[in-house]
């Protein structure tokens, strides 16, 4: 085992392992170009907020994180940052990978300062979950086997997030675009569901039968 | 499988909630003053009846918060959903009292 107290963050970043690694050459055997697609997104950098958006403490995390979302559902995006409604007073906010102040960005960092001693908690999240892409036109189809929600798109539009069950255990979903979805399943969680998700993609490599 | 209408996130499985048993019991005035049949009737004696039944559950996969809701034991009907700390409403056969529902998902079924 490297001792990671010795090395410096770059070296550390070769070092990490994403918690569905091991799966990822069978999300790309799984995968069926064209119709449905799987790929983890590892290190998301991911905040969890938990404060009154009324209060003045919300008030200024809102104003610097673009607009706290108001009910189930929203995401409020901004640039490649985005924050996802979890609750009356629970928000998760999700950036890329490079947003985290450990790799020169400003998250979870500068939400902390914001909070500053405000009623409220800023903390830091990214290793809490991960998040798998699905996209693909069948994508609706593979998720529709394991979650109950309406899925259509006349009901769950795009840029629209529900936490909710996936096959069995507790994730968030959330619509990235007309065909894509995003999945943020808990680390622990994150073998299963991938697993799961590539045995119900598999009928859609086999030609349809007449 | 019961759809209930969280007032958060709007009709979801039941799955997704936990149940906290009866609503409104209130922590005693002064508890050290109970003898040990009264402490107990307050820990466990709880209400069983057979119609509209009062009782807290938790949307612990969504939106964690708690809310009660009006319930009737033996056909299932949900009667009403309201906010803690509210007085519970009327039972009766009544359309049931549903919150406007906030979330994508669509209107109440």
């Amino acid at each position: 085992m490297a001792d990671t107290a010795a090395l410096s963050t770059a070296e550390i970043q070769t070092l990490r392992q994403s918690p569905a690694a091991l799966l990822s050459a069978a999300f790309d055997a799984g995968s069926v170009a064209g119709t449905v697609e799987l790929r983890e997104l590892p290190f998301l950098t991911m905040v969890g907020i938990r404060v009154d958006p009324a209060s003045a403490a919300g008030m200024d995390l809102g104003t610097f994180t673009g607009g706290l979302p108001a009910a189930s559902g929203i995401v409020r995006t901004s640039g490649d940052t985005s924050v996802l409604w979890l609750g009356p007073a629970e928000f998760l906010l999700v950036a890329a990978p490079e947003s985290h102040d450990s790799l020169g960005g400003e998250f979870p960092r500068a939400l902390i300062d914001t909070l500053g001693s405000g009623a409220g908690q800023v903390v830091d999240l990214s290793a809490n979950r991960t998040t798998f892409e699905l996209s693909g036109r069948r994508a609706r189809s593979v998720l529709e086997k394991g979650c109950s929600l309406d899925l259509h798109s006349r009901v769950f539009n795009t840029g629209t997030a529900l936490s909710t069950e996936i096959g069995g255990i507790p994730a968030i979903l959330w619509k990235t675009d007309e065909e894509t979805y995003r999945i943020l399943p808990r680390a622990s969680f994150s073998q299963f569901l991938g697993r799961w998700l590539l045995d119900a993609m598999r009928e859609y490599a086999s030609d349809e039968v007449p | 499988m019961l759809l209930i209408p969280c007032p958060n996130c709007g009709p979801r499985d039941e799955t997704e909630f936990r149940y906290g048993g009866q609503a409104h019991v209130a922590y005693p005035e002064n508890p050290a003053e109970l003898s040990d049949r009264e402490w107990a009737e307050y820990l466990f004696y709880r209400d069983n009846p057979k119609g509209a039944f009062a009782e807290r559950w938790l949307h612990s996969t969504s939106c964690r918060q708690w809310f009660n809701m009006l319930r009737d034991t033996s056909t299932y009907e949900i009667q009403a959903v309201y906010p803690m700390g509210q007085l519970r409403p009327a039972a009766g056969p009544t359309a049931p009292i549903l919150p406007t529902p906030v979330s994508p998902e669509g209107a109440v079924k």
